[in-house]
């Protein structure tokens, strides 16, 4: 198995009273892809800039394969940063852009010319390197920043939002870019970013943070599909919250009053208790959308329809007010398949398919503190 | 320590900035006959100020030239910045770069071909050669201020305004003209004082028909100590504050 | 109905600016540049025949000790300004922002005021019965007064007084638009406090530094009247030759030359700037 490289423990900072982190713990292991997800202000730059050594931490410690980091300066730490906005010294060349972090190791000049030509090879721009960044396009700087922070062979690589300036399609190629660079070069890449789905596509792992604590620490299947409370579940895709009652507990299984309905599904590793209340999560796509005569299933009436092109995509309101977001995959056999706007449906979903969490004490957390999912 | 150093820095050379300036104003109001003895407390260098006549006279001369200055400079050099900032036309940039070019010349440079055009033409020194000079010095730095002032505005609000069927004048007048009156109002203050100070320029393009008060000031402090200049001094900074102030005032205001 | 409209405004301004500007710049300055090349005459200030007599006796050992008295006075000027300036524009840039305003404020009332009084004000501080040797006296550092009016350190002091905001102001805005995450990248590159002033900081400020040196530089070699207040006759500037030339010694064609030193010294720090602005990327360019 992997092993970690670097750990956090206890990390505590305040920035003028406020607290940003509050006693994180973190393992990151070696050569995985970590991304660090959540919404502005949830302490996941912080800690970035904690790692990298341009902030030091209240209390707690950083430590790196054994060697303890915590007080070390940043440019004593054996870990790269890609800033935000590339942060591409402006009166160097690309080359000297690259090569900047290998003099100030004092390398032999001719290593340097083969490390620098090297790497901007593998970011394809062995051709600009007498460029001044700023004949650059955004997704060339975007390359140097990356290419500048490899050279030196760090044991890890801080990349701070460094898609945030992209555009939507440059993004995609970029994603894919450092996918690969990551797997050629075997570093670990801590990544930060606030776009969900950015983080499940790129990520082995998931940490979602929010007030500076780790809400979930998984694989992107993990936290999209068994999300550890409600925060996660809203924040990583979209959900549907269903309000049940536990009817009766047995062995494996519960029944829970969902609507009115009975259902029996697995039993959550949460204790339950016969009367509690709790959230049967379901994503849109484990909807399943049925004839309004069918005798499984809660009424309710189609209010608007989004044609995705591979998908249909519903917005349903239930009889007690319930807005239910539903994703079908269209039909081979039935392409003509849509809905009219008012049409009388009935709501269901799969069993197995939905997630079931406690009720929180206070699970109302307002949808304007994050921002809109790509 | 890091964080006091640069506080301690700071505090010191703002000390020794304000020293000569503090010295100044005490001394103005020093009775001694003598220049640095202190002889306690009086206005007597205030009266003696004011009973000169031909000082009086440069001084009414000296606000009449930089008034007259700063209002010809701000009108053309408005102009001259709308035009560069709203047309296209040739030789734009060797405008801007002569501008930038008479900004940066040393004033000496400036005053002696201006001296040597006077004679040229024969236009008798005084007034109005002193009036065409100022002009031409100030001229940049009304144009900059308002270029800088113009170059942070929304391009899409003069289009608005003609989109909502006014005409181009109208605009000007509706728009353009609210937007940079705070420039217009910063160049003019800058014209005025650069005027007010000016002593190398107006040395050469002077005549004896037309003192003004920096030449006769300077007449004054090139040999020994003249008390009277303390009161003068203190009287042009407080002027220059209310000035200062005052700007700074309808700035705030208009931010509004 | 719109250019129609336009079109004689446009012309007008146009006509009125360069008109100021070629009759008001370009032809005195070429009057200057004519003048240079002709001959001295006491009656009509010029006269035929053309010749480098002017440029000759700018090399002259009397005139070339002046000029490089002069220089030497208007650098070091320029240097102590830059010593005091960069440090002082780096700190003001660290500052809280609404503190920020508050000090640029009080750093250019003094700007405002009339730099005949404040170079007088100088005078009774550093005069030989002035405050500083007062002080000195009586704190009994010193038995007999120090000269210190009437020397170059005092023409100097004089000129750094008078031109310290135009060194600071241009560093400031550089040191403003200096972004943080660029000493950070440098840091994190392995960079030391000290490579990264090297490598970054200064490179970064240069423009700052030139920007500041021309507007320094120039001035400290024209403002003839500092030199009159605080330096004697043994400490003059091209400005003050300059204006002797032309006001009280008739010799035109060697004032002129004189004042052409200037301009080509101007010239060249422009370029200067220029160049280094270019190195950034911040103008021209493709």
């Amino acid at each position: 198995m992997k092993q970690t490289l670097l750990s956090l423990s206890n990390l505590s900072k305040q920035f003028s009273g406020k607290t940003v982190l509050d006693g994180l713990d973190l393992e990151i292991l070696d050569g995985e892809f970590i991304t660090l997800l959540g919404p502005s202000g949830c302490g996941k730059t912080t800690l970035l800039r904690l790692m990298a050594g341009f902030e030091h931490p209240d209390k707690g410690s950083i430590t790196l394969a054994g060697q303890d980091l915590t007080h070390t300066t940043p440019e004593n730490r054996p870990l790269n940063t890609v800033f935000q906005h590339y942060a591409l010294f402006p009166h160097m060349s690309v080359f000297d852009n690259v090569a900047y972090g290998l003099k100030m190791e004092k390398r032999p000049k001719g290593e340097i010319r083969q490390r620098v030509e090297d790497v901007l090879a593998m970011v394809q721009l062995q051709d600009f390197a007498q460029r001044k960044p700023h004949q650059l396009s955004g997704g060339q700087q975007q390359r140097v920043a990356i290419a500048r922070a490899v050279v030196k062979r760090p044991r890890l690589l801080l990349l701070d939002e460094p898609l945030s300036a992209l555009d939507f399609k440059l993004r995609r190629t970029m994603q894919v870019e450092l996918k690969r660079l990551q797997r050629e070069l075997g570093i670990t890449f801590v990544f930060v970013t606030h776009d969900q789905e950015e983080a499940l596509s790129m990520s082995d792992r998931v940490v979602v943070l929010k007030d500076g604590l780790v809400q979930q620490l998984g694989t992107p299947r993990e936290v999209y599909e068994r999300p550890a409370n409600l925060f996660t579940a809203r924040f990583v895709g979209e959900t549907n919250f269903f309000p049940g009652t536990v009817d009766s507990v047995h062995d494996g299984s519960i029944t829970v009053d969902v609507f009115g309905l009975k259902r029996t599904l697995r039993r959550p590793d949460f204790p339950v208790r016969e009367g509690q209340k709790l959230h049967v999560l379901l994503r849109p796509e484990d909807i399943r959308v049925l004839d309004p005569a069918d005798e499984h299933g809660v009424a309710g009436k189609i209010v608007e329809r989004n044609y995705k092109g591979s998908t249909l995509d519903s917005v349903i309101h239930l009889t007690d007010g319930t807005e239910v977001l539903a994703s079908e995959f269209f039909d081979e056999d039935d392409p003509a398949f849509d809905y009219r706007l008012g049409e009388p449906v009935k709501v269901s979903w799969v069993d197995g398919w939905e997630w079931l969490l406690p009720e929180e004490v206070a699970p109302e957390q307002s949808e304007e503190e994050f921002p809109a999912d790509a | 320590m890091s964080r006091w150093l640069p506080r301690i820095y700071l505090t010191l050379v703002y000390i020794l900035i304000y020293v000569p300036i503090v010295v100044l104003v005490v001394f103005s109001f020093n009775e001694s006959r003598t220049g640095y003895s202190w002889g306690g407390l009086g206005l007597r260098w205030y009266e003696s100020l004011f009973d000169n006549r031909a000082m009086v006279g440069a001084m009414w001369n000296s606000l009449w030239l930089a008034l007259s200055a700063a209002t010809v400079s701000t009108v053309i050099g408005a102009l001259t910045a709308l035009a560069l900032h709203r047309y296209r036309f040739r030789g734009k940039k060797l405008l801007n770069g002569m501008l930038f070019v008479v900004m940066m010349s040393p004033e000496i440079v400036l005053a002696i071909s201006l001296l040597a055009l006077f004679l040229l033409v024969g236009l008798q020194l005084g007034y109005v050669s002193l009036l065409l000079a100022h002009v031409t010095f100030c001229l940049p730095f009304v144009v900059i201020t308002v270029m800088a002032r113009l170059s942070g505005f929304d391009e899409s609000l003069p289009e608005a305004a003609r989109d909502l069927g006014a005409s181009d004048f109208t605009m000007t007048r509706t728009v353009l003209i609210p937007v940079i009156m705070p420039a217009l109002l910063a160049g003019w203050l800058l014209g005025f004082t650069l005027s007010l100070d000016d002593v190398v320029v107006s040395t050469f393009v002077s005549g004896p028909g037309y003192e003004i008060l920096p030449l006769r000031i300077y007449s004054m402090v090139r040999v020994g100590l003249k008390p009277e200049v303390n009161a003068l001094g203190t009287l042009l900074l407080v002027f220059s504050l209310v000035m200062l102030m005052l700007s700074q005032w309808i700035l705030i205001r208009s931010k509004r | 109905m719109h250019s129609v409209m336009q079109q004689p405004f446009k012309t007008a301004v146009l006509i009125l600016v360069w008109g100021w500007l070629l009759f008001l710049v370009f032809v005195p300055n070429l009057l200057v540049v004519g003048a240079s090349v002709m001959t001295r005459d006491p009656a009509t200030f010029l006269s035929l025949p053309l010749n480098l007599d002017a440029y000759r006796q700018l090399f002259d050992p009397l005139y070339l000790e002046v000029f490089l008295h002069s220089l030497y006075m208007a650098a070091m000027t320029t240097l102590v300004c830059l010593l005091i300036g960069y440090p002082f524009a780096w700190a003001l840039s660290k500052v809280g922002k609404q503190r920020q305003l508050v000090l640029i404020f009080l750093l250019i009332v003094p700007f405002w005021t009339n730099s005949l009084v404040r170079t007088y004000a100088l005078k009774l501080i550093l005069a030989t019965n002035g405050l500083l040797n007062s002080a000195l006296m009586s704190i009994g550092l010193i038995d007999e007064p120090l000269q210190l009016l009437y020397t170059e350190g005092a023409v100097i002091i004089g000129l750094v007084y008078l031109l310290l905001p135009f060194m600071i102001l241009p560093l400031y805005s550089v040191f403003e638009d200096l972004r943080q995450e660029l000493l950070l990248a440098s840091h994190d590159l392995g960079a030391g406090r000290l490579s990264t002033f090297i490598h970054v900081i200064v490179p970064l400020t240069l423009p700052g530094v030139l920007a500041g040196v021309m507007l320094v530089l120039l001035p400290a070699m024209g403002l003839f009247f500092v030199p009159d207040i605080l330096g004697g006759s043994r400490n003059l500037l091209v400005g003050n030759v300059i204006k002797n030339q032309f006001l009280d010694a008739r010799n035109w064609p060697f004032g002129a030359a004189a004042s052409i030193v200037l301009t080509v010294t101007m010239a060249f720090l422009m370029f200067a700037h220029r160049l280094s602005k270019r190195r950034l990327g911040e103008e021209g360019g493709s």
